[in-house]
């Protein structure tokens, strides 16, 4: 046992953290943003240069031939950057859906193995070519042009474009239980990965502000009551990285404990992590907080995307206690 | 990131667990709490046994008698010790969790050969002698005085949450033996006899009821200079190796024992009638419930990170001064669910037929003490904000 991150895998993670914090800035956020699709088709082919939607497809089929563990790492880094674009899908479509894994077709989803209260909300659906129906036992893929959504004038992530639809037509099979199963909770640790980045990064915003602002002639981040939030917040972020961590490795080896009930516990701590520290951002940055001029909202509004994906924090807490109460 | 055992981590845990198994009913039930006698002789035989069977002092060098386990096998430990139920190392605390390994990293040989091999057998009992009535958080404000006569120390002064002081052999002491100088740099720590003339022990109740902790008051002790651990005047950061060992690992098997009292709630909600359903039923407990397991698996993932990290760098991650805090905060939360859930037999901390077993009542009580103790939370939060994200002290 070595549950540490091995020196490929950090080596991994930086390379992803180095190409977002030169590519993926606050300024190019707000780039995306102002344009009608808030999508950024070079961003994405470079994303897919550099292995991000084949991380995991094996490398006889031209991927990079890496494991849960790895993603979880390269998508704890995409969070952090707040990287807009229906990666975690494509990444999910990958060796699936022909042209996801190279980029080249844009692959978005809608989780239905849990109950959906419709009409069905479809994140970037002007960006997509393919739309992936996650079911509880099939997995299906439509046309995203055959879908008839509606677009939200105002969605809340303002990075992440909404469309709803009364109906979704019917896909062609691309799985059964099995792949549903695996894309299902593939895609709950992924997210979880988003969210621990999210709760890092609001961390990290909070605490450099919090040297610099100063009040009553000292910096605010002297005082116990800002030290004591921003504690906390450290707390959360090291107990949801242990969380995702775990997931990815027990998904690799299932063998080293229940993968569900694992990966339950990420997308419930990290969950936890990325609400409670992007608030606590906010909170830090006083008025400022509470601007579109800092950044803190876009972390703040993309959890709530993420919460809503693959079941949130009372679901996966539920889930957990029908497995517990399973046990002898 | 890989949380496989190898083949012969599964065979130590095997090993392990069968010896527990047969030993742990054998040793029979906890004595009363406040039955030193009986305490005593529970604790310090236990601890022989362990030792007898080679299983204690689990991360301690095998030259001092210990198992020099690998890290995998000291997780196996702690997750079968906790699931085993078997004894709280109650009275052996201080010894084998601050006094023994600071005397193995500064002690003199003497010192290492004298005391060691009897803690490790459960021979000896140590106090911890650092708190005073107006040195908690600020424990470098210290007053005691340790002043020096010839060959001798002499000390004065007054300390208190001395556990287990009435039945301990040595006192692990924090005294002043400079007192012209800065703070910190004016103490020393002393192994001090405790049959020596001239300490007065008064137990304080604590709200449990039982006499775990004492006042320890000195008047005019004379212990020889050869007490001294590492240099006079040094003992700051001697008492920081003390301390780093608190923070460490020393709750592993307690963290454990969480989701030990988690599948307890669950079962006694199972089988506890509300109406014409069971208190499992609640939707609201059994959400509370899902979510706690969530946070102790997390817990305990996390103490595997920071063991892998220690095993990697020699030093614990960033992660391990996080897993105190996270650790209190989860006790706490667990037992008041715990309580909260059953109702008024709540009431009653003895044990009544057909309801939960008594120590489980009590279970809320125990916990108050974690957020208080070795560093309370807030000290620990400030540790947080000052040593790892960057902030000045306040002023």
């Amino acid at each position: 046992m070595d549950f540490r991150p091995s020196d490929d895998q950090e080596a991994l993670q930086q390379g992803v953290r180095s190409f977002c914090e030169g590519r993926v800035t606050t300024d190019h956020l707000r780039e995306i943003e102002s344009q009608p699709k808030a999508f950024d088709r070079e961003l994405w082919n470079e994303l897919a240069e550099m292995g991000i939607f084949s991380l995991q497809v094996p490398e006889e089929q031209g991927g990079v031939g890496l494991k849960a563990a790895d993603a979880v790492l390269v998508f704890e880094e995409l969070g952090r950057a707040c990287v807009p674009g229906p990666v975690l899908w494509s990444h999910l479509a990958a060796g699936h859906v022909d042209g996801a894994d190279l980029g080249e077709t844009v692959v978005g989803g809608l989780d239905l193995t849990a109950p959906t209260i419709e009409p069905f909300m479809i994140e970037h659906l002007e960006s997509l070519d393919r739309l992936i129906l996650l079911k509880p036992d099939s997995v299906e893929v439509v046309e995203a042009g055959a879908v008839e959504g509606t677009s939200i004038e105002v969605p809340l992530d303002p990075l992440t474009p909404i469309h709803y639809a009364k109906s979704l037509p019917t896909g062609e099979a691309i799985g059964g239980v099995e792949l549903a199963t695996q894309m299902r909770l593939m895609g709950t640790t992924l997210a979880s990965g988003l969210m621990l980045g999210i709760a890092e990064a609001t961390l990290e915003m909070a605490n450099e502000y919090a040297k610099k602002r100063e009040q009553f002639d000292r910096p605010i981040g002297s005082f116990q009551s800002i030290k004591h939030m921003l504690a906390d917040s450290f707390v959360r972020q090291e107990a949801a990285r242990a969380a995702a961590y775990a997931a990815g490795a027990t998904l690799d080896f299932p063998e080293v404990g229940d993968v569900e009930r694992a990966v339950s516990s990420a997308k419930v701590v990290a969950g936890d992590a990325a609400m409670k520290n992007s608030r606590t951002c906010i909170q830090v940055h006083g008025g400022m907080g509470y601007t579109w001029e800092v950044p803190a909202h876009y972390f703040f509004k993309r959890t709530w995307v993420l919460e809503n994906v693959f079941g949130g924090v009372h679901e996966h807490s539920d889930r957990i206690a029908d497995r517990v109460a399973a046990e002898a | 990131m890989d949380l496989r055992y190898s083949k012969s981590d599964e065979e130590f845990r095997a090993e392990l667990r069968a010896w527990l198994e047969v030993e742990v009913p054998k040793h029979g039930t906890e004595p009363e709490q406040n039955d030193w006698e009986s305490r005593l002789e529970y604790d310090t035989s236990w601890q022989r046994k362990l030792f007898e069977a080679g299983f204690a002092g689990i991360n301690w060098p095998v030259e001092y008698g210990g198992r020099d386990a690998s890290l995998s096998e000291q997780l196996i430990y702690y997750e079968e010790y906790a699931r085993s139920k078997a004894p709280y190392v109650g009275v052996n605390f201080v010894g084998l969790l601050h006094g023994g390994p600071t005397l193995m990293a500064e002690g003199t040989e003497a010192q290492k050969e004298k005391h060691i091999p009897r803690i490790i057998r459960g021979e000896e009992i140590w106090c911890q002698g650092f708190s005073e009535p107006t040195a908690g958080s600020d424990l470098a404000s210290l007053r005691t005085r340790a002043e020096r006569d010839g060959d001798e120390y002499v000390i004065n002064g007054h300390k208190i949450w001395t556990s287990f002081a009435q039945v301990s052999d040595y006192c692990e002491l924090l005294a002043r033996t400079d007192p012209d100088t800065k703070k910190h740099a004016g103490i020393s720590w002393l192994i001090l006899p405790m049959d020596v003339p001239g300490i007065e022990i008064r137990p304080l109740p604590t709200l449990k009821g039982e006499l775990d902790f004492s006042e320890v008051f000195f008047e005019d002790v004379r212990i020889p200079v050869d007490s001294l651990v590492g240099k006079e005047n040094d003992g700051w950061r001697v008492t920081n190796v003390t301390l780093r060992f608190e923070r460490g690992t020393a709750f592993a098997s307690e963290m454990y024992k969480l989701q030990e009292i988690l599948a307890r709630l669950k079962k006694t909600l199972q089988a506890t009638t509300r109406w014409e359903a069971t208190a499992w039923d609640d939707a609201a407990l059994r959400r509370e419930v899902g979510h706690l397991q969530a946070e102790l698996d997390s817990l305990w993932a996390m103490l595997k990170l920071a063991i892998s990290e220690t095993s990697k760098t020699g030093m614990p991650g960033l992660g391990a001064s996080a897993m105190k805090l996270y650790y209190t905060d989860l006790a706490q939360r667990v037992t008041q669910l715990c309580v909260g859930a059953i109702g008024r037999a709540a009431l009653s901390r003895s044990p009544l037929e057909g309801l939960p077993d008594a120590d489980f009542l009590g279970a809320d009580l125990q916990p108050l003490s974690l957020s208080i103790a070795g560093g309370s939370s807030q000290i620990q939060r400030n540790i947080i904000a000052e040593r790892i994200l960057g902030h000045p002290k306040e002023r």
